[in-house]
C-alpha cells in the first residue's frame, strides 16, 4: 500500500519534471529531441543520485551505528572532491572513467579514516560521531578549497560541491548508472547490513564476515558518493534524513525498508529539483541548496517529535 | 564437548588466562563462576571465537576454534549478546528471524518460519512481538535476545552475566528455560554468573576460576563451600546445605 503510493506520487513528480522547463513541449517541433537530451537526462539523474545517496546513508549508519551520519558531510564527498582534484592535476589527460576511479579510491581511503576515528570514541557519547564527522569533513574541504587555489581551479569546487541537475544533459550523467548499479548490489546483502548494525558480536556469532561487510558497505559509499560528486555534484543531507525518516515510521530491518529509502530518496531529491527550477523561476536555485533548506527544516521537526511507535 | 587445552591470554602483557584446560561435558547446565577479572568472560569470548586466541586450542564438538568457519560454527554454537548492544530499531518478530541467519542467509524456509515461531511461543513473546525493542523492559529485551538464541537452534549456548538487571522473578523465569532447555533439548549451557546461588540452584555443574586459572570443577555440592568461597573469592561468606543444593548466606 505505501509502496504503491510511493510510486504512484514520484510518477507524477517524474512527469512533473519532464514538463517543467522554459520550453513549452505543446505544438514544440522539437519536443522529442528536447525531452532525450535534456529533460529524461536530468529526471533519470535526479532520481538516480537521490534513490543512491539516501542507501549510502542507510548503509553509513549502519556501518558507524550512529543515525547522524552520512557520506557527503561526513568526509567521503569531500574525499571524492579530493580525488578528482589530484586526478584533474596529476592526469589530466586521463579518461573520465579513470578520473572517476581516482576519486572512488580517495572517498574510500576518507571514508577508512573516518570509521578509524569512530572507533576510538567512547560509546556513551553519540553525538560525538557526527561532530567529529563534520570537523573532519570541514577539513578535508579545507584542503581541497585550498589545493584548488594553488592550482587556479577554485571554480571546479563550486560544482563538485553544489549539486545542481541544470548541467545534466545526454551523454553528461550516465556514469551514474554505475551508482545505481551499486545501490541495487547494496540491496542484495541488505540483511548483512542489518546484522553489522547490530554489532560485532552479534555479527560473528550469526557466522557474518564482519570485516568483509564493513569493506563492501564502505566501498558502496565510496563509490555512490564519488559518482555523485563528479557527475552532478554533492547533495548534503539526504542520506541523513531520508534514512532517518523511513527508520523512525518502519524501523531498520534493511530487507524490507531499503527500497522504500530509495524511492523517498529519488522522490524528495526530484521535488526539490523542481522547486530550484520553479520558484525563481526562468532561474535556478541549485537542488543542494533547496535541500539543505527544506531537509533541515524537516530533520528538526522529526527530532522533536517521538517516533511513531512511542505513541500509543 | 568444550575442550579448552592450555589457553593463554595476555592483555598488554598481562595474563587473563594462565594456561587454562577444561572440559565441559556436552547436555547440562554449567555455571562459570569467579571474582571480578577472573578471565571468565575472557574465556567465553574465546570459546564464541569473539577474539582471536594466542595460544592453546579449543574444539566444539571436535570442531576447532580459529580454523572452522565462522558460518559453520554459528550453526553450532550461539553466544547471548550484552542486551544494551542492539542498536537498530527493529521489532522482536524480526530480531528472532535474524536468529535463522547462519541457517537461511535471509533466505528463511518453512522449517526456518515454524522454529521462529516455535521461539517466540517457548519464551512468551507473541502479545510483544510487533513491538520494537528498543521500548521494551530489561527483561523483555532479554527474553527477546535468548529467543533469537534458542531460534539459532545451536547445540552450544555461552551467555555472559544474562541475570544482570534482571529483578527475581525475570532472573529465575530465565534460568528455569535455560535448565529446560538442558534437560529436555539436550543443549549445552555454558554460562557466567556473578551470583553463586543461582549457581548453586541451577547448574548442573560448577567451573569456578580465580585469576586465570581453573580452581575447582565439579557438581555445585562438591565445588561451592565455605572454604571454596574462602579460597576464590577470598571473603568469608557461610554456605549451608538446603534440600542438597548450597546455599550462601550473604
Amino acid at each position: 500500500m505505501r509502496a504503491a503510493l510511493s510510486v504512484g506520487v514520484l510518477a507524477a513528480l517524474v512527469v512533473m519534471s519532464l514538463i517543467t522547463g522554459i520550453i513549452d513541449l505543446r505544438g514544440d517541433d522539437n519536443a522529442l529531441s528536447l525531452l532525450m537530451v535534456s529533460r529524461i537526462p536530468r529526471t533519470a539523474a535526479a532520481l538516480i543520485a537521490g534513490a543512491a545517496l539516501a542507501i549510502a546513508g542507510a548503509i553509513m549508519q549502519m556501518l558507524v551505528r550512529n543515525r547522524f551520519v552520512e557520506p557527503m558531510t561526513a568526509g567521503t564527498g569531500q574525499g571524492a572532491a579530493l580525488g578528482i582534484l589530484g586526478a584533474i592535476l596529476f592526469f589530466p589527460g586521463a579518461p573520465v572513467q579513470v578520473q572517476m576511479g581516482i576519486a572512488a579510491a580517495t572517498a574510500l581511503v576518507t571514508s577508512l579514516g573516518f570509521l578509524a576515528m569512530v572507533q576510538r570514541l567512547p560509546t556513551t557519547q553519540p553525538l560525538l560521531v557526527p561532530l567529529v564527522g563534520l570537523i573532519y569533513g570541514g577539513l578535508l574541504a579545507a584542503v581541497v578549497t585550498f589545493v584548488a587555489y594553488q592550482a587556479d581551479l577554485l571554480q571546479f569546487i563550486d560544482i563538485w560541491m553544489n549539486g545542481e541537475f541544470s548541467g545534466v544533459l545526454q551523454g553528461r550523467y550516465e556514469l551514474l548508472w554505475i551508482a545505481a548499479a551499486v545501490a541495487v548490489a547494496a540491496y542484495f546483502i541488505a540483511d548483512q547490513f542489518a546484522i553489522v548494525g547490530m554489532g560485532r558480536t552479534i555479527s560473528v556469532n550469526l557466522g557474518l564476515k564482519y570485516r568483509q561487510v564493513m569493506a563492501l558497505g564502505l566501498c558502496a559509499i565510496a563509490v555512490i558518493s564519488a559518482l555523485t560528486v563528479v557527475t552532478v555534484g554533492a547533495i548534503p543531507f539526504v542520506g541523513l534524513v531520508v534514512p532517518n525518516i523511513v527508520s523512525r515510521l518502519y524501523g531498520d530491518n534493511l530487507r524490507q525498508t531499503l527500497p522504500l529509502t530509495a524511492l523517498w530518496g529519488a522522490g524528495a531529491v526530484l521535488l526539490c529539483d523542481i522547486l530550484g527550477r520553479v520558484s525563481r523561476y526562468p532561474f535556478e536555485i541549485p537542488v543542494g541548496t533547496v535541500f539543505g533548506v527544506i531537509g533541515t527544516a524537516v530533520f528538526l521537526v522529526l527530532l522533536y517529535k517521538r517516533p511513531a511507535h512511542e505513541r500509543s | 564437548m568444550i575442550k579448552v587445552e592450555g589457553v593463554t591470554y595476555q592483555i598488554v602483557r598481562q595474563e587473563i588466562l594462565s594456561d587454562v584446560s577444561v572440559n565441559i561435558p556436552k547436555g547440562g547446565v554449567t555455571a562459570l563462576i569467579g571474582p571480578n577479572g577472573a578471565g571468565k568472560s575472557t574465556l567465553l569470548s574465546l570459546i564464541a571465537r569473539l577474539m582471536p586466541l594466542q595460544t592453546g586450542t579449543i574444539h566444539v564438538d571436535g570442531q576447532a576454534i580459529g580454523q572452522t568457519p565462522s558460518d559453520t560454527l554459528a550453526r553450532s554454537l550461539a553466544i547471548l549478546p550484552q542486551a544494551s548492544d542492539i542498536a537498530p530499531r527493529l521489532t522482536v518478530a524480526q530480531l528472532v528471524r535474524f536468529g535463522r541467519y547462519p541457517h537461511s542467509k535471509g533466505r528463511p524456509t518453512p522449517a526456518c518460519l515454524e522454529k521462529v515461531e516455535e521461539a517466540m511461543m517457548r519464551f512468551d513473546l507473541g502479545a510483544l512481538q510487533d513491538r520494537m525493542i528498543d521500548t521494551l523492559s530489561g527483561g523483555q529485551r532479554q527474553r527477546a535476545l535468548i529467543a533469537m538464541s534458542y531460534a539459532q537452534d545451536t547445540d552450544y549456548l555461552l551467555l555472559d552475566e544474562p541475570l544482570n538487571n534482571l529483578d527475581i522473578a525475570a532472573a529465575r523465569h530465565l534460568m528455569k528455560l535455560l535448565q529446560t532447555m538442558a534437560r529436555a533439548e539436550g543443549k549445552t549451557i555454558l554460562i557466567v554468573l556473578h551470583d553463586i546461588n543461582y549457581a548453586g540452584a541451577y547448574a548442573d555443574r560448577i567451573v569456578a576460576m580465580r585469576k586465570g586459572r581453573i580452581m575447582a570443577e565439579g557438581p555445585p555440592q562438591s565445588v561451592i563451600s565455605t572454604q571454596a568461597l574462602a579460597e576464590i573469592f577470598d571473603t568469608d561468606a557461610h554456605v549451608v546445605l538446603q534440600d542438597g543444593r548450597p546455599l550462601v548466606m550473604v
